[in-house]
């Protein structure tokens, strides 16, 4: 060791004094890092000029419609006359099958990640885990087609009011579709608890599940708070299933049998139809965008502040 | 094994180094506290709390601990000393069975906690874990209140009586000589403390479950001068009431708090003795080895 070092000493000088870097290398280098801004600058360009449209847009549309109208009238018919623009329902409708999708995808990815980390031997989490990758490997029309032709009939067998086209078959399909996040995320943070609370725990005398429930589930919770939101967020923002299974009648009902309207099944319709574009109703999508924005924002920016909470934490 | 022989070289040189900054302090310290350390004739009176005998245990298919046979007498310390991944802390978690937790582990031999085996098949771990119960060598408070680290354990045992659990919060911070360091902050994060004041929380934690073992895993490792020599003389009151096995990279340690030294090498116990027979006069060549600091 100590005859190695003087050789390492000097061949360190010679580095040193070598260090004049070549101008070809330099232009090189410059390029690179150009290139390199070039493509961060495209994302983040895209993201301003979407924001840019969306908020032009929408702004032209309140010069002739009243905010006040639009975020507190209770009836939503922009296509038919007379025109009402009020977001409620619609927002109604969104908030309908994203608390149903937590309801159903919530318990059932919260256990299903405590099994995994903590109790599952190894071979079953390396199966059921690429399982779940799979799972959310599935196109959302197919979840939409699924609620329709199976999820349905089964509700309308139950409940004879059933629409057709209901929040409930949305919800359902919706809450298996975000289940894998809530699922592999949830798992990530609970397996991420130190092993040293797990052995405290079990040298006090606690079994297998007051060591689960009462310290990695409580030391894990503001990340396993942040997967519900991250899932929330993408429910809120999920368009095919909705828009097939849930019907397009705005509605302000939370009657989850009910046809209803989300917001983004509602900017599909505008989309594809035959609404001139510059009127207000075709205005009407970019209002509505924004107002979705906004929302899925808000709750991303919540889960981002309750993840960063749970990051300090251990130490 | 032998991948780690160079490290243990190192770790030894930082041990010798270390040596010579608490042996002034050891001094000191002694006026304070007489030691008492048993002799090997009281070791030999005091009855055996835990009584192992040819204990082989396996990781996998490596062999870690090789018919170990030791008795621990009650309410005596027991230093568990040797090089690192001589299997002492293998041993040591055999103890409480804290080993089941990693998958392929196997072991053969018996282990006796009052007489009774705790590796039969209907043994209760957890009541065992109760019974024995265990610091380890980083502290791990859980991230909660001071009060509900210590309420932990009783609470896990179906005490939900705020005024019982109070009582013995306060008992065992006491017993851990933190009580008034933390009395007007029993509701404040455990994480908030100090190492050393974390590392007797854990202590406290332990004691609240009332075992009558307490095993030790280097509980002063990670810690400051100031702090170990807190947690020394604390082992040295809790071996009043409880039976302890302690584990130590550092031998000036072992031979301030223990009555009792077992010297462990590459998965074998060499030897086993009276703390103060073992350091002045010991039977093998390797432990003298040891001691004296001629390897690690």
């Amino acid at each position: 060791m100590s005859e190695g070092r003087p050789d390492i000493l000097s061949s360190n000088q010679s580095l040193l004094s070598g260090a004049t870097t070549s101008p070809v290398r330099k232009i090189g280098e410059g390029l690179i890092q150009f290139a390199l801004f070039l493509c961060a600058a495209v994302s983040v360009l895209t993201t301003i000029g979407i924001v840019a449209v969306l908020l032009i847009e929408a702004l032209q549309f309140f010069r002739d419609v009243s905010p006040w109208d639009f975020i507190f009238g209770t009836k939503w018919s922009p296509l038919l006359k007379p025109q009402h623009f009020g977001i409620l329902p619609l927002l109604c409708g969104t908030c309908l099958v994203a608390a149903g999708a937590a309801v159903v995808a919530i318990p059932i990815g919260l256990c299903t990640a405590i099994y995994l980390s903590e109790y599952a031997p190894k071979w079953v989490r390396e199966t059921v885990k690429p399982l779940l990758e799979i799972l959310a490997g599935i196109p959302s029309v197919v979840y939409g087609y699924l609620a329709i032709v199976f999820v349905s009939p089964i509700i309308r067998s139950m409940f004879e009011s059933a629409n057709v086209f209901n929040a409930a078959s949305a919800s359902i399909v919706v809450g298996i579709m975000i289940l894998p996040m809530i699922v592999s995320l949830s798992e990530e943070v609970l397996r991420a608890v130190p092993r040293s609370l797990r052995e405290a725990s079990y040298a006090l005398g606690a079994t297998k599940l007051d060591v689960t429930l009462k310290v990695v589930v409580p030391a894990a919770f503001s990340g396993i708070l942040a997967s519900f939101l991250l899932a929330i967020s993408r429910a809120v923002g999920e368009t095919m299933a909705v828009t097939l299974a849930a019907g397009a009648t705005p509605k302000l009902t939370l009657n989850p049998l009910e046809s209803i309207q989300t917001m983004t099944a509602y900017i599909v319709q505008v989309s594809q139809g035959d609404t001139p574009a510059g009127t207000v109703e075709y205005r009407t999508i970019f209002a509505v965008g924004l107002t979705l924005f906004f929302t899925t924002m808000l709750m991303n920016i919540l889960a981002q502040w309750v993840l960063r909470r749970t990051r300090e934490k251990y130490e | 094994m032998s991948a780690s022989e160079p490290s243990m070289t190192i770790s030894t040189d930082n041990e010798q180094s270390k040596v010579v900054g608490v042996s002034t302090r050891l001094h000191e310290s002694s006026d304070r506290r007489p030691k008492l350390a048993r002799s090997s004739d009281e070791l030999a009176a005091a009855r055996s709390k835990i009584s192992v005998s040819n204990l082989d245990f396996f990781y996998e298919e490596q062999q870690a601990l090789f018919d170990v046979t030791l008795d621990v007498p009650e309410k005596c310390v027991t230093a568990l000393i040797g090089p690192s991944g001589c299997g002492k802390s293998t041993f040591l978690r055999c103890l409480n069975r804290m080993n089941d937790m990693i998958d392929g582990t196997r072991l053969k031999g018996k282990i006796l906690l009052d007489q009774e085996d705790i590796y039969r098949p209907r043994t209760d771990v957890v009541e065992l874990r109760k019974r024995v119960g265990m610091v380890f060598q980083k502290s791990n408070p859980f991230p909660k209140t001071i009060f509900e680290n210590v309420a932990y354990g009783p609470k896990v045992a179906g005490i939900r009586k705020r005024s019982v659990l109070r009582e013995i919060v306060e008992h065992s911070l006491r017993k851990a000589a933190l009580w008034d360091e933390v009395k007007d902050r029993l509701n404040q994060s455990a994480l908030q403390l100090s190492g050393g004041q974390q590392q007797r929380l854990c202590i406290a934690r332990t004691l609240a479950t009332s075992p009558g073992v307490l095993l030790m895993d280097e509980p002063a490792s990670a810690l400051d001068p100031a702090s170990t020599s807190r947690i020394e003389d604390l082992i040295f009151e809790l071996r009043e009431s409880y039976t302890i096995v302690i584990v130590t990279h550092n031998m000036q340690q072992a031979a301030r708090v223990s009555d009792q030294t077992a010297f462990f090498f590459q998965g074998k116990l060499i030897e086993a003795g009276a703390t103060n027979t073992l350091f002045t006069n010991p039977e093998k060549t390797q432990t003298e080895d040891y001691i004296t600091g001629r390897f690690g």
